[in-house]
């Protein structure tokens, strides 16, 4: 066994005065690319190895197989695909892929465009007449969960009951029980119960009175799977409300950031607006909204590089890590949208690769492009600007932004 | 002068000729002009367009959904070459360093690339291959005549050989709503790739999508009508079916013949390389100007006991391709062995099946994830103890970790459980002392991830 234990690393990047620049940490954590934790857990930071270990059939998503048990997944219900491994995993995505994507709703992304233009559009007109803006209130945030909210069918107006909700169950995604209280724990718990009844509730209207949204088309639609159970649904749904909220409005908003810190770039996607495609695929690179995968477990023993990593071993990957690893990317720590071979690890790997990618994709593209059209002469107003709690899915928590800044 | 000078030198202002002006030959002048070329490129083919892509031909352009000239290959990059298209090449003249064309023309090269595929095996019986409603499949126009032929709604269409294009026809066939038979000389389809088990699988599919499939049969004769239109065909059993297409699947042949005399190691079996791509004479010595890539090159691997393998791949052939092509511009340190598994894709029946390595170098196989009954599951191969190859139906996201299984020679069968792992797999006992040890028999281990830094190493070392 090579993995030699690098005390302090990882609980460095997880402590929050980390939060703004973790990258210096990320290199001194790829100095062992597979490294044993005191707590028994094993740290995966280099691009090879977070590649083999995703397309490991060994790598089991499904917290039931760590040999100590995480409290942070306990009395959840249901897990969502995510959360499972081959043959439940591939099922229910596939159910749920086929109202969302090709091959049978293959149009559904494109279909969304002009309503992401307009609501994008309608937003910006808000800013009228404001001397700053916040990125993130005024725009990254209100933009994908009205999206969401209309692809799911779930009611907008019902967004600040369960914006708490979302935002406790994020919050403990992350739990420590070396450092954080029991209280963070048992919100989230709560959290997730309240907001899996809220979803339940609307499931149960489809069935009698469905329409046209995803929710509908999962209770009444039958594939060659059959049908998903209402709590299976209810689980699809609760990941989709969520990975639809703090995602989107992480990339949104670190693109901003990257932008205004670049203003060559910003300049170049005002002249040359094509660019924004190979810019996000290179944001999703260079400053992704999932920075940790923090739990995964090993189904039997695994071999990643030279190390066995025992079965029941609970893995985390540092994926943003990957994406800035020097033996992968030339030069990784320069934004450069016009690299060549980008596949980072933005959306993951394998078969949990970002069932949302496409759209997250789509909905960035639109709304920088727009923003950089549109705003007038924008200035950072704090740079590094606050930043959420949260080291797995990382972005600010606000980013004002003062037009006509010369 | 010293050797590093004149590689300058040919850089700069070298000739390159490329024969064979498709996949291999175009993502070589690509990667040519990549690695900083700026001699002189000309593109030799003998088919009179731009180069453009095969898969689709037996897929997308069957049923009708992308044109037959609607698959041109995209262009990574402006690759400024002279074009020699719709003659063939007739000859190389290695004294000379020519190739000679069919017209009689002459190409003078300071290094060549060779990448002239392979060709469809035609009906043996020429007379019969002629009949109106025989087709073959390997070009654009094969597949343009193919697709009309099936557009006007035939009563049946006959597959004579269930290969992979054989297979993907039927597919199509029975997609487009028209009755088929499939007769294929071996127990199943697929046998010869993928082995007995594999092939139930497909034949199963097959039948239950409503192909006739006849296993075990060879067709002996194609009848026509007066109007020389194809009506029936003849079985050595003594049946006959009637049918309004024929299409002969019968694999390839490769495009060597022109190189007779040449005194290379050319032959039925495509031209001997090295793995760095390039030829050898007769003798078995390394050329040094001329180089060959994709379905007519023949590479040992290491990983298979450095046996020589042609495939035909599309894979393959792209990445032989750029190998071949910083290998004709680099000096002998700096040279990379194209050492990459074969990976092969096929759609067919709605199933996406794939391959990584070599499924015929094995002796045994065994289903490691997913369930055979569910037409989802991965297989892997197993050669004396040790994993060669793997084939993944509807499961294509696993291979990666078989490739690394088969490049670091992992043990035969895979001794950790995945947790979908079929509960009806029979386990077989092994005593394998860990993941990372190499199992008995392997010789070489492959390391390193791109092709300028993959190498092979013996296996004995790590012991
Ligand atoms: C119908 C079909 C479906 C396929 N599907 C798949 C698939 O799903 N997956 C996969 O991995 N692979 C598939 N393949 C295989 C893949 O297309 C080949 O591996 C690939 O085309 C090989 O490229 P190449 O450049 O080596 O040879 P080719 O594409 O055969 O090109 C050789 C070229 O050289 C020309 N030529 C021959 N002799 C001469 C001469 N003397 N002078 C000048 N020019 C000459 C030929 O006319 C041809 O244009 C398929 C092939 C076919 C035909």
């Amino acid at each position: 066994m090579t993995a030699t234990e690098t005390p302090g690393t990882l609980l460095r990047i997880l402590d929050y005065s980390s939060r703004a620049d973790p990258y210096p940490l990320y290199a001194e954590l790829r100095e062992t690319p597979v490294a044993l934790q005191e707590d028994g857990s094993y740290v995966i930071s280099t691009y090879r190895e977070l590649m083999d270990i995703l397309h490991n059939p060994h790598l089991s998503s499904d917290v039931r197989h760590l040999s100590r048990p995480m409290e942070a997944a306990e009395g959840r219900g249901t897990p969502a695909f995510i959360n499972l491994d081959p043959p439940e995993h591939d099922r229910l995505r596939r159910m749920a892929m086929r109202h969302f994507g090709p091959p049978h709703t293959p149009g559904l992304v494109a279909g969304l465009e002009p309503d992401l233009t307009a609501t994008v559009g309608s937003l910006i007109d808000d800013f009228a007449g404001k001397e700053q803006i916040d990125i993130v209130d005024d725009f990254a945030y209100p933009f994908p969960v009205t999206v969401i909210c209309h692809l799911l069918g779930v009611p907008r107006e019902d967004e600040p009951r369960f914006h708490l909700w979302v935002n406790a169950v994020i919050e403990s995604i992350d739990y420590n029980p070396k450092t954080d209280p029991k209280e963070k724990l048992e919100n989230g718990r709560q959290a997730t119960n309240e907001l899996r009844a809220y979803l339940r509730g609307l499931v149960e209207e489809r069935h009698s009175r469905p329409s046209d949204d995803l929710l509908s088309r999962l209770a009444n639609d039958d594939g060659p799977d059959g049908r998903m159970t209402d709590e299976e649904i209810v689980a699809t749904a609760n990941l989709l409300l969520i990975a639809g909220h703090e995602t989107t409005v992480n990339l949104i908003t670190n693109g901003m950031l990257t932008l205004l810190r670049h203003p060559q770039m910003l300049q170049r996607l005002r002249d040359e607006p094509d660019l924004i495609v190979p810019l996000v695929e290179e944001l999703l690179r260079y400053e992704p909204p999932v920075h940790i995968i923090p739990w995964r477990a090993a189904y039997s023993d695994v071999a990643v590089a030279d190390t066995v990593i025992p079965k029941g071993s609970r893995i985390i990957l540092m994926l943003a890590s990957g994406s800035r690893d020097p033996n992968r990317f030339h030069d990784p720590d320069r934004f450069d949208p016009d690299r060549p071979d980008n596949q980072h690890l933005g959306f993951g790997s394998g078969i949990h690769l970002c069932f949302g990618g496409p759209l997250a994709r789509r909905e960035t593209q639109i709304a920088l492009t727009e923003l950089v059209r549109r705003l007038d002469r924008p200035g950072l107003v704090t740079d590094p600007p606050p930043y959420r709690r949260s080291p797995v899915l990382r972005g600010p928590i606000h980013l004002p932004v003062e037009q006509g800044a010369g | 002068m010293t050797s590093a000078d004149n590689l300058r030198a040919f850089k700069r202002d070298g000739r390159i000729v490329v024969v064979g002006a498709s996949l291999a030959g175009l993502r070589a002048a690509e990667a040519l002009r990549g690695e900083g070329f700026t001699g002189s490129l000309t593109m030799i083919g003998d088919e009179p367009s731009e180069p453009y892509d095969r898969p689709p031909l037996s897929k997308q352009v069957l049923t009708g959904w992308v044109p037959a000239d609607g698959t041109l290959l995209p262009r990574r990059r402006d690759i400024d070459a002279e074009w020699l298209l719709g003659v063939p090449a007739g000859g190389l003249d290695m004294r000379a360093n020519q190739v000679r064309l069919a017209d009689g023309r002459e190409v003078p090269f300071d290094r060549v690339l060779i990448a002239t595929g392979v060709r469809a095996r035609p009906w043996f019986v020429e007379s019969e291959a002629d009949l109106d409603g025989v087709f073959v499949l390997r070009t654009r126009e094969h597949a343009e005549g193919l697709q009309r032929a099936l557009a006007a709604g035939p009563s049946r269409v006959l597959i004579i050989g269930a290969g992979f294009t054989g297979s993907e026809i039927a597919s199509i066939c029975r997609e487009r709503g028209i009755a088929v038979t499939v007769a294929e000389l071996a127990p199943a389809p697929l046998v010869g790739a993928l082995g007995a088990m594999v092939g139930d699988v497909a034949a199963d599919m097959q039948r239950a999508h409503g192909v006739d499939l006849r296993c075990g049969v060879k067709v002996t004769r194609l009848e026509g009508d007066a109007q020389g239109r194809f009506r029936r065909a003849h079985f050595d059993d003594g049946s006959a079916i009637d049918a309004d297409v024929a299409v002969v699947a019968l694999g390839g042949i490769r495009n060597t013949e022109w190189l007779r005399g040449s005194g290379l190691a050319a032959g039925v079996w495509g031209i001997a390389c090295d793995t760095g791509c390039r030829a050898l004479t007769l003798d078995g010595l390394i050329t040094d100007d001329v180089f060959a890539a994709g379905d007519v090159a023949r590479c040992p691997n290491p990983i298979y006991e450095y046996r020589l393998i042609s495939l035909e791949h599309w894979a393959n052939a792209v990445e032989q391709a750029e190998v071949a092509a910083h290998n004709m511009v680099s000096g002998q340190a700096d040279r990379w062995p194209h050492l990459s598994l074969p990976v092969f894709w096929s759609i067919q029946f709605g199933v996406n099946i794939k391959t990584v390595g070599v499924p015929t170098f094995a002796d045994e196989v065994v289903v490691t994830q997913g369930s055979v009954a569910d037409r989802r599951f991965v297989a892997a191969y197993g050669y004396r103890g040790r994993v060669t190859a793997a084939v993944s139906f509807n499961n294509a996201k696993w291979l990666d970790h078989y490739r690394q299984l088969i490049e670091t020679a992992a043990p035969f069968p895979p001794p950790f459980p995945a947790p979908d792992q079929p509960a009806d797999m029979k386990p077989v006992p092994v005593d394998f002392p860990g993941p990372t040890l190499l199992a008995q028999g392997a010789t070489v281990v492959v390391t390193g991830h791109d092709p300028g830094e993959r190498r092979v190493t013996s296996a004995q070392q790590h012991r």
